[in-house]
């Protein structure tokens, strides 16, 4: 159990003259649910197109399941790919879709059909057999596209960007839909996205992938709690950025004086390892307060409100620190009796050593 | 009613009526009770038709043209889909430049292929006969068929072949069953156009024609005699009717494929 069912060692990739892949390695455990999270054109579809075997890696080497992939084609790989356009085929039916794996590996018919059938009625389309796919809705190809490699019993089920093609409503359902279906059925799920809410919401970790290169390899708590560096911390939610001065390591913590907030000694946990000189810290619009009445907090410093958004359950301000030219986002739940501040109010803003994060 | 008849509209009517007051003459004169082909007309007669089933010349012309139209159609759809496919699915060095002599012999003027492939031919020490005159139509034919089956190529979604693989199937089972039938539209166009062109084409099937002349060539040393041409004309009523059947039946299965896989409607003719 204890073997990873992939394994990336120091994989490469170039196109002509440009590397799209850096040195990339990683385990994925059995059973996972592992996301590829990061901006257009950073690599994600390249690493799990290296996966799947349709691309190969100019240095390096696949592992799936403890066998080396070099020279295995994509089929007779045990991986299945779910496809940003889905790729149904469109001159077949339903069922027809879903029986395709199973007929190229010459399962006997019956079995097919008992198969076919379970497999529809696992995506929630049992009795969708006989309907011709091209009049299908978004989500019911999405559905028929996860059916037809799941029948298959890959070790391996690779998915890119599945849901960036539904809308929000349909796109949250179907983000808890598979994630009970990846329990259900206990698959190694690797998932390409590029928002990051979904892979916060959907997997077990996360790697971040920056220019090629794995910026950050950490559970959703992790990564959002404890960013790696400033690039990360800037796509994984909002963050707050401000500069530091050098720090100085102390036995409380680390010591830096923050633009606009003053000096504070941040616990070491909130930072990452061998962090040093002059440094950012980031902090979470969540982790600042606007202090009403005669509430305290650890320590505070005076604002002016520049913008308002009101969300009806959030309002979120955004204020202007002294010294900062950059406003400072602050979000604040709408509680019973919490009036909403107005462009130009001056605010005090409540913080602590504990809102602060620093980052390399 | 007066108001509406615009410079435009006549214009639109002369131009219609240029095009094809000519081909509707043909079966006018094929039914015509007089062996001058002039008006005032005489009356109806069902004569020159049966003429045509008497001219024992006229049916083995008839047999070479569509032996010689069928096989260029399979052969130079085959190839055109060939060179289509690598041409959208690769990127490979000198594909501009590789293209472009292929679709070449589209704007070469025939005269000169037809030359230039009798002298080759007749070099190499090979006998003309129909393959000769299928060669040079396969050469004329596949430009064509590669520009009809580039779009359906270009707009068949990649995704949908790797996806095939990807289920496990070999690459050749993958084209038959995923890339063959998404293209089917096009290849139907493919092989009705080639047909045609191959059908009617005479230049070169004068110059490559061993003892064996095809329909064009056939009618052509007819046109001699004078007497010959009602019957002539019958001919060309019967070869119009077959065109316009094929062109029916093909934008229909076209229109039934396109229909069936819910992609959209592209590259037909109608
Ligand atoms: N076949 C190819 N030839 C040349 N360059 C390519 C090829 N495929 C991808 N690239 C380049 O490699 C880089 C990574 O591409 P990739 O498709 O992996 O990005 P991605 O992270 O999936 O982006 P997106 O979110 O837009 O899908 C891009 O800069 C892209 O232009
Ligand atoms: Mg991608």
């Amino acid at each position: 159990m204890s073997e990873p069912i992939i394994r990336l060692n120091n994989i490469d990739k170039f196109y002509g003259d440009f590397q799209a892949l850096y040195d990339v390695s990683v385990d994925i455990k059995r059973g996972e649910f592992f996301s590829l999270l990061g901006p257009s054109g950073c690599g994600k579809t390249t690493l799990l197109r290296t996966i799947a075997g349709f691309e190969h890696p100019s240095n390096g080497e696949v592992f799936i399941d403890g066998k080396s992939m070099r020279g295995v084609p994509a089929n007779e790989r045990p991986t299945n790919m779910v496809f940003q356009s889905y790729a149904i085929f469109p001159h077949m039916s339903v069922a027809e879709n879903v029986a395709y794996g199973l007929k190229a590996r010459k399962t006997p018919k019956a079995e097919i059909k008992t198969q076919v059938a379970q497999a529809l009625e696992m995506v929630g389309l049992g009795g969708y057999g006989a309907r011709a796919s091209h009049a299908l809705s978004g989500g019911q190809r999405q559905r028929v596209a996860l059916a037809r490699a799941l029948v298959l019993k890959p070790k391996v089920l690779l998915l890119d960007e599945p849901l960036s093609a539904l809308d929000k409503k349909l796109r949250e359902q179907m983000q808890s839909e598979l994630r009970n279906l990846q329990r259900a059925v206990g698959i190694t799920f690797i998932l390409v996205t590029h928002d990051q809410e979904e892979a916060l919401t959907m997997s077990d970790r996360i790697a971040v992938i920056n220019d090629g290169r794995i910026a950050q390899l950490a559970t959703p708590h992790d990564l959002y709690q404890r960013p790696i560096n400033r690039s990360v911390a800037d796509f994984i939610g909002v963050m707050n950025f401000l500069n530091a001065g050098a720090i100085n390591e102390t036995s409380k913590g680390y010591e830096t004086s923050v633009a606009g907030l003053g000096k504070v000694i941040v616990p070491k946990a909130q930072a990452p390892d061998g962090i040093a000189g002059n440094i950012t810290v980031g902090i979470r619009p969540e982790m600042l307060t606007i202090l009403i009445g005669d509430e305290k907090a650890e320590r505070e410093t005076k604002a002016k409100v520049s913008e308002v958004f009101y969300y009806g359950d959030m309002t979120y301000y955004d204020v202007m620190l002294d010294g900062v030219d950059t406003p400072v986002t602050i979000s604040m739940r709408n509680t019973a009796g919490r009036g909403v501040l107005g462009v130009g109010d001056t605010a005090r803003v409540g913080w602590g050593a504990e809102s602060i994060l620093l980052l390399k | 009613m007066l108001k509406s008849i615009t410079p435009l509209k006549i214009y639109i009517l002369f131009f219609l009526v240029f095009l094809y007051a000519p081909a509707i003459l043909l079966p006018i004169f094929a039914f015509n009770d007089s062996a001058i082909v002039a008006f005032p007309l005489k009356g109806f007669t069902t004569e020159w038709f049966g003429v045509l089933w008497e001219t024992e010349a006229l049916h083995s012309a008839a047999k070479n043209s569509f032996i010689i139209a069928i096989t260029t159609a399979i052969l130079s759809t085959l190839l055109g889909m060939l060179a289509a496919r690598a041409n959208a699915r690769y990127k490979f060095p000198m594909q501009r430049p590789m293209m472009g002599l292929i679709m070449l012999p589209m704007v070469l003027p025939e005269i000169i292929v037809g030359v230039s492939l009798l002298v080759v031919i007749l070099q190499l020490g090979f006998d003309l006969s129909l393959w000769t005159i299928i060669l040079g139509h396969v050469l004329i034919c596949t430009p064509f068929c590669i520009a009809i089956l580039s779009s359906a190529f270009m707009n068949l979604d990649q995704s949908l072949e790797e996806a095939s693989f990807d289920l496990g199937q070999t690459r050749l089972a993958t084209f038959w069953l995923i890339t063959v039938p998404l293209v089917m539209p096009g290849l139907i166009s493919s092989l009705l156009i080639s047909f045609t062109i191959s059908l009617d084409e005479f230049i070169i099937a004068f110059f490559l024609a061993g003892t064996e002349p095809t329909l064009p060539v056939y009618i052509w040393g007819q046109l001699r005699f004078p007497q010959r041409l009602p019957s002539l004309m019958a001919l060309g009523t019967l070869l119009l009717a077959v065109s316009l059947v094929l062109l029916i039946l093909a934008e229909y299965f076209r229109r039934r494929g396109a229909r069936k896989t819910g992609t959209t409607d592209t590259g037909g003719f109608l």
